[in-house]
């Protein structure tokens, strides 16, 4: 059933001080949209079930992306091609701007935001796997104040996180200490543009003398959030290459993940892929 | 005005509107009623398929996927915008001397994509094409005089 506009309320404050202020007074009513590239497809099938929508589009304080020698800011309500027109992001962080290209068609990276993409918290999400491996931060703000959080620890399960009903994500910090690291990602999917990913990887990596000196690893679209890989890294760490080696690793992420059957993929294929991919991360990584 | 509803004011191919609404309508549906342009087209309604795509300040979007009220102080332009004094845009003329339309439900979406395409990249790849133009679907023509066209239209610049 298709939704009724009039059954509908949206806001659109002009100022994040504002819309703070309205998630102060009734916390978890308000259902904050950015892009609307999710929530619009939700209303649009009759399907959302917030009634009060406060809008954050065209926010100036949280689309602005600034670099400094210590860290990378991302404003939450930067699009997808604002992430990959961005020369700094391109250069420092290319993994987040490869992330950017891949999702959506070209419409949809004009309105969807990375904010927006964090927080709708799908375990499909391309950009996700880039900043667990790029160890972002996350910039949360409410009327109580700002806090920081590492994002790793942000999703706590299936569409689950630590945002309190009240606070939104203003920010992404990202350190920019990976110069000279072998950034890998790859994303599989039915077909190349638009489709949601069946399997996400992203991957940095830094050998020196034949050995790993430092591995980073992560997947969307395989378990019920996207994951960090801490036991294929360890697995990895120190290591030189050898067949045994990628045997061990294969091993390893099996053992570390639970993979979703659902209506993208199976279990089985996610898994067999997911080993061709850390593979082929491995193989460019020591050539 | 009932309750609910709000005014939102914007310029729409060059001519300023203020219309009633309420603020969760599609920006979609308020081209076509209430301003009865309707060569944006409703196709799959979820922001997959570009049949609906107008320019909104310069930036190609689904019109389905934006409730009216951000489109608050917007510049719009449809396909009913690009055509001067009756004389088709370089893009228009393009498909139409390549074949590059057939049923129409897409065309709009797909002009407006090249349109948005040629003004960032005025010489194209034929990656970049498909790029481009990614996310507006066709059941008619295959594509390929589609990317003609548009290869077409970046070989005679816009302006001409």
């Amino acid at each position: 059933m298709r939704a009724q506009p009039s059954e509908y309320e949206l806001v659109a404050p002009g100022k994040l001080s504002k819309v703070l202020e309205l998630l102060a007074r009734e916390p978890g009513v308000w259902l904050p949209i950015a892009g609307g590239t999710e929530v619009m497809v939700q209303y649009g099938a009759g399907r959302l079930g917030a009634r009060k929508l406060v809008s954050l589009w065209g926010l100036p304080e949280l689309r602005r992306i600034e670099p400094s020698e210590q860290e990378l800011i991302i404003g939450a309500g930067c699009t997808y091609s604002d992430l990959r027109n961005h020369p700094v992001i391109g250069q420092e962080f290319p993994l987040l701007a490869r992330a950017a290209s891949w999702t959506g068609s070209i419409a949809n990276q004009n309105r969807g935001t990375l904010g927006g993409n964090i927080v709708n918290a799908s375990p499909a999400a391309d950009s996700l796997p880039a900043l667990l491996v790029y160890e972002a931060e996350l910039l949360l703000v409410s009327a109580r104040g700002p806090r920081r959080i590492p994002y790793g620890e942000f999703h706590t399960g299936y569409k689950q996180t630590r945002l309190a009903p009240d606070e939104i994500i203003s920010g992404i910090a990202l350190q920019p200490r990976f110069a000279g690291y072998h950034a890998y990602s790859r994303k599989v999917g039915t077909r190349n543009a638009q489709a949601i990913a069946k399997l996400c990887v992203a991957g940095l990596g830094r050998v020196s003398d034949n050995k790993i000196e430092d591995v980073r690893l992560a997947i969307g679209s395989m378990a019920v959030t996207p994951l960090r890989l801490p036991r294929t890294e360890e697995v990895l760490l120190g290591q030189g290459w050898s067949p045994a080696l990628i045997a061990q690793a294969r091993q390893a992420l099996e053992t570390e993940v639970a993979p979703i059957d659902d209506i993208r993929s199976s279990a089985d294929y996610r898994l067999h892929v997911a080993g061709n991919l850390l593979q082929e991360f491995l193989q460019g990584l020591f050539q | 005005m009932s309750a609910g509803q709000c005014e939102v004011s914007f310029t729409v191919n060059g001519v300023a509107h203020t219309v009633s609404v309420y603020p969760m309508e599609r920006l979609l549906d308020v081209l076509r009623t209430e301003l009865g342009l309707t060569g944006a087209k409703e196709g799959c309604g979820e922001g997959e398929c570009g049949s609906c795509s107008v320019l909104m300040n310069g930036e190609l979007v689904n019109s389905c996927l934006v409730p009216v009220l951000q489109a608050q102080g917007a510049t719009l332009c449809t396909i009913e915008g690009l055509a001067r004094d009756g004389v088709l845009h370089p893009v228009q003329k393009a498909f139409l001397k390549c074949g590059g339309a057939q049923c129409g439900i897409c065309t709009p979406g797909m002009v407006l994509a090249t349109v948005h395409l040629l003004r960032r990249n005025p010489s194209p790849t034929l990656d970049q094409v498909r790029e481009g133009l990614g996310g507006n679907l066709c059941r008619c023509t295959g594509y390929t005089r589609i990317f003609q066209a548009v290869l077409e239209a970046a070989e005679a610049g816009l302006e001409t």
